[in-house]
């Protein structure tokens, strides 16, 4: 994979759109009001999006669907789950579920 | 407050994002450079896009060979969550100089909205705040993924070291601070398994643009009554 024009368009293209959702609300809000289906409509989309992704990642393995002691990653998952549900610690949770796939593939 | 105490207020504030940055953006270089990627295109990526979870993403679907214009619609949909962030910030913003807004919000993440939400609310805060934490939550971040793709060329074997769980461990917590009531908990439920449910019907990664379609319309009717 080289730096060509393909992959700076792609760059620039995900760099326009994140900045997009970032950028418009603060500068715009105080002059338009957002239609309230569509507030609520967003309200859901992190929670969704995240599990969207966090699902096929720790329930499949080269996708497909690997749910048991034989998959690594929905054992650190589940074993993090309550400390990432209380304390909301993106770098615990990570840290932790990192050192426990570490012992996994020590041991096992 | 003062220019130098406002600074160093923001510094101090802006360690625990530095922390998380490190190691989270040193995984995604590591991923990086197991995908194919080069430091510097590393490096572009994060300066232009600057968003943890989307960049993971892109970094898979280009290793797997999925054209731009897919990366660029889940970039979108993984990142309109900014969106919020950027409105509930906007009140807080109206306290600093109106032409700096487009810029600042630049640097808006899950991380810097949670930190200096909480701040603003406690305190009138200028843009000397908001470049101090931002701008170092920032570098941090572009340095971290450019160090993690020049030494993951290095590494062998990234799953002996648990960098494989970096990703879902990461959406794991940000989901947790989703989880505002029951509502949220059955929303997220239903788009993990759509999400499943599409991986194996439809091809090419549209799982998570249409489970979160779905699931976020679902909550907004069930949110009705």
């Amino acid at each position: 994979m080289k730096i060509d024009l393909n992959y700076i368009c792609l760059v620039l293209g995900m760099g326009f759109v994140t900045y997009l959702s970032r950028m418009l609300p603060a500068t715009l809000l105080s002059k338009q009001e957002i239609p309230k289906v569509f507030v609520k409509f967003l309200n859901f989309v992190p929670a969704a999006v995240l599990s969207a992704l966090l699902f096929p990642g720790v329930l499949m393995t080269e996708n497909k669907l690997n749910i048991g002691f034989s998959n690594p990653l929905l054992i650190a998952a589940v074993l993090t789950f309550p400390l990432a549900y209380k304390t909301k610690n993106m770098f615990a949770t990570v840290l932790l579920g990192m050192g426990i796939v570490i012992l996994y593939n020590y041991f096992i | 407050m003062h220019k130098k105490e406002e600074f160093l207020f923001a510094i101090k504030r802006v360690f625990p994002i530095v922390m998380g940055y490190l190691p989270v953006g040193f995984a995604l270089g590591v991923m990086a450079a197991d995908a194919g990627l080069s430091p510097i295109q590393m490096g572009l990526m994060s300066l232009f896009v600057y968003a943890g979870s989307a960049q993971f993403i892109a970094v898979d679907m280009l290793g797997s060979g999925t054209s731009a214009i897919p990366i660029i619609i889940t970039t979108f949909l993984v990142n309109l969550r900014h969106f919020l962030f950027s409105a509930s910030l906007a009140p807080y913003f109206r306290e600093i100089k109106q032409s700096l807004i487009p810029l600042i919000s630049f640097f808006i993440t899950d991380e810097t909205f949670a930190v200096s939400i909480t701040d603003a609310e406690q305190r009138p805060l200028s843009h000397i705040y908001y470049f101090s934490l931002y701008i170092t939550a920032y570098s941090c971040w572009v340095l971290s993924t450019i160090i993690g793709t020049t030494l993951g060329n290095l590494i062998p074997d990234t799953k002996a070291l648990g960098f494989d769980f970096a990703l879902p461990g990461m959406f794991l917590a940000l989901l947790c601070m989703q989880f505002k009531n029951a509502r949220f908990i059955l929303i997220a439920l239903i788009s993990g398994l759509l999400s499943i449910f599409f991986i194996h019907i439809i091809p090419g990664n549209w799982n998570v643009i249409l489970a979160t379609v779905i699931a976020a319309a679902i909550g907004v009717l069930i949110d009705e009554n």
